[in-house]
């Protein structure tokens, strides 16, 4: 998993509530066996209006925004289980994401991917999504290790919560299945106390 | 302290914990499937790990597989790769596969209870958001991601922060034509999308405990909608009797003393919960989703939403771009609009109940002529009780089609999607854009609901023809 502490970026404003997986990801673009290219279908029906047709009126399609922050609605990543989501906002170059509110399997599957979900008040989001829309090329910055965001432009910052544990992850690239692989004795010896 | 139906069998899973981490819990039964383990497996392989635990994993092929012609190879090549791909995998890695043409085959929340591999007390997880269906048989069971499907593949375990708990109770008798589906529809439209993130939630009261297994499994299947991670009942006796005799269900001696220890299952009476909602079951009717997300439901005979009625900037710009997306328009009936399809199906409700109640609705009358009414069965054992029980003819009669088992049209990653533009009455779980193919237009519906449709051609109260 790749490393992140620090980030200083313009932002993709999706001012949208309850943005479901099959939006981020449609189940047709599911069928690859590997986790590689999925950010050529991000949004796919969104960005498209058909096959080739792109819709100007989509943030990914409009050139006056840009960057690795995605500033979305409440309730983002709500729906499906896939992390194809996740790998999709990622392979697009999103290192993180902002919202007032994220469904709980695409948090963990974006902690898991490298990408950090960021949740803020309601009031915190309305205000960076006005900022960004009166300047869009106003930056935010993040910050790991104080767990806070940054907007430049205002000086305002938020905190935000992560677990510890999680957040340790982030910062080292390490992944869960690393560490559950060292706890492979505490494990059997939970099966067999169990048995 | 007293401690919650949820907090006992968690507890009885936690292995461990990291400083300030989530806890370790163990799984008992890992289900897979061929969409989101393919990335597991490689990451299995990178690491030269084996599958830790290969007799408590159960796959089987659902969510690609064609529902015309099983028999043939699949036509569509990324969907034949991704299930050659599932049977490689079982092979190397010596598990069981439930694929195509194996008795055992269908949707993996159809089969595992039906083959009694879900029971009471059990941790259960599956790369599928709708694991939570089998939470109805008093188990914690809750989807995962595919990096969480490797982990669980190579450890049998998942590292999990432990949720909050909500109840929902529901007390009194359900009126008539008011069905499972109802239920959860009608909880999802009154806390909303959202309003379960963040918690595992236990349904009681009377209404629930007077559902039948296949009832209580509609329902927890959709505790996702609500955003919860799951949701789950008590076991009692309707489960119990649910259980026994099932093929991978404990016989004889071992099965009661299992039962003994099921009937420990229960929340204590002075357990608290983070969060709790009381409903009334006489204030639920047949209902019908009118947007784009599954808390976006009405009454039958309810208006669809006025943005004069919601409470946020945020909230009208939600109806009116669902509304937009659906071609409706704000305060208009949903009785009498046109429908194009019906898919009765998906994990949701493609058991023999359902069957038989579509059936058993349909019996000596026809569909109309401008509708395409598929009824896709969730396993081939509900596709050869169906047969037995002779609902084949007498759906073929009506104008239905009885399918192969399989998702189908509720995510459309097979052949079988709903064109761009048309209307489907779907029993499935979710209306989001698109999900029964571009352009598709949702309604989510009970079976009986969606039978009622298929025969007059339009969104109907099921009531007004019982």
């Amino acid at each position: 998993m790749e490393k992140i502490n620090k980030l200083t970026s313009r932002c993709v404003p999706l001012p949208v509530e309850h943005v479901d997986t099959d939006q981020i990801i449609p189940a047709r673009f599911l069928k690859a066996t590997t986790r590689e290219g999925f950010g050529e279908n991000l949004f796919r029906d969104w960005r498209y209006h058909s096959e080739d047709e792109l819709n100007l009126d989509f943030v990914l399609n409009d050139e006056t925004y840009t960057g690795q922050v995605l500033v979305a609605g409440q309730n983002f990543g709500c729906g499906s289980s896939r992390e194809h989501a996740a790998w999709a906002l990622f392979d697009h170059g999103f290192r993180v994401v902002v919202s007032s509110f994220f469904a709980d399997i695409f948090k963990s599957n974006a902690l898991n991917n490298g990408l950090l979900p960021i949740t803020v008040s309601e009031e915190f989001l309305a205000h960076l999504l006005e900022q960004i829309e009166a300047n869009p090329e106003m930056q935010v910055s993040v910050d790991l290790e104080s767990q806070q965001i940054l907007e430049t432009a205002t000086g305002r910052v938020e905190s935000f919560e992560i677990n510890a544990y999680k957040k340790m992850c982030l910062q080292n690239g390490y992944d869960d299945i690393d560490y559950l692989i060292s706890q492979k004795s505490q494990i059997e010896a939970f099966e067999s106390a169990r048995n | 302290m007293a401690k919650t139906l949820f907090d006992k069998i968690w507890d009885r899973h936690v292995v461990g914990r990291p400083a300030d981490g989530p806890d370790i819990l163990y799984i008992d039964t890992h289900l897979i499937h061929e969409v989101t383990s393919p990335q597991a497996f490689d990451g299995l392989r990178v690491r030269n790990l084996p599958v830790a635990r290969p007799l408590q994993t159960v796959a089987t092929a659902d969510h690609n597989v064609p529902t015309l012609n099983q028999h043939l190879p699949i036509e569509e090549p990324l969907s034949r790769k991704q299930v050659d791909t599932l049977i490689r995998n079982c092979e190397e890695f010596g598990l069981e596969l439930y694929g195509l043409g194996h008795p055992n085959q269908g949707i993996v929340h159809v089969i595992g209870p039906e083959l009694g591999i879900t029971l009471p007390g059990k941790t259960m997880v599956c790369g599928d958001s709708h694991t939570s269906t089998h939470g109805a048989f008093g188990a914690i069971a809750f989807g995962i991601g595919t990096s969480e499907v490797e982990q669980v593949l190579a450890t049998q375990c998942v590292l999990k922060e432990r949720p909050k708990t909500m109840r929902i109770t529901v007390e009194g008798e359900l009126g008539q034509g008011v069905t499972a589906k109802d239920v959860i529809l009608y909880i999802i439209s009154q806390i909303s999308a959202s309003g379960g993130t963040g918690y595992f939630v236990e349904y009681a009261g009377s209404a629930i405990r007077s559902l039948t297994m296949e009832g209580r499994m509609t329902v927890c299947n959709m505790s996702i909608e609500m955003g919860a991670r799951g949701g789950m009942i008590a076991p009692d006796e309707t489960t119990f009797e649910y259980v026994k005799g099932r093929d991978f269900a404990p016989k004889g001696e071992a099965f009661e003393q299992a039962v003994a220890d099921w009937k420990t299952l229960v929340t204590e009476p002075d357990a608290v919960f983070d969060k709790e909602y009381t409903f009334d079951a006489a204030d639920i009717a047949p209902m019908i989703t009118y947007g784009t997300n599954p808390g976006m439901g009405v009454k039958i005979d309810q208006a669809v939403p006025t943005a004069g009625e919601m409470g946020t900037d945020s909230e009208r710009d939600t109806l009116g771009k669902a509304l937009g997306y659906m071609g409706l328009v704000e305060g208009q009936s949903m009785m009498g609009h046109p429908i194009d399809y019906v898919f009765i199906g998906s994990c949701t409700n493609s058991r023999i109940e359902d069957l038989r109640a579509v059936a058993e609705f349909v019996k000596g009358r026809q569909k109309a002529a401008n509708v395409e009414a598929w009824i896709v069965p969730g396993s081939m054992q509900v596709r050869a009780q169906a047969q037995e029980e002779g609902l084949d003819a007498v759906l073929a009669e009506a104008g239905f089609q009885l399918r192969e088992p399989g998702c189908s049209a509720c995510l459309a990653m097979n052949e079988d999607k709903v064109p761009a533009g048309k209307y489907c009455v779907s029993t499935s779980n979710r209306n989001f854009e698109g999900r029964q193919g571009p352009g598709s237009r949702t309604f989510l519906a009970s079976p009986i609901m969606a039978a009622a449709a298929a025969l007059t051609g339009e969104i109907t109260d099921v009531r007004q023809l019982m």
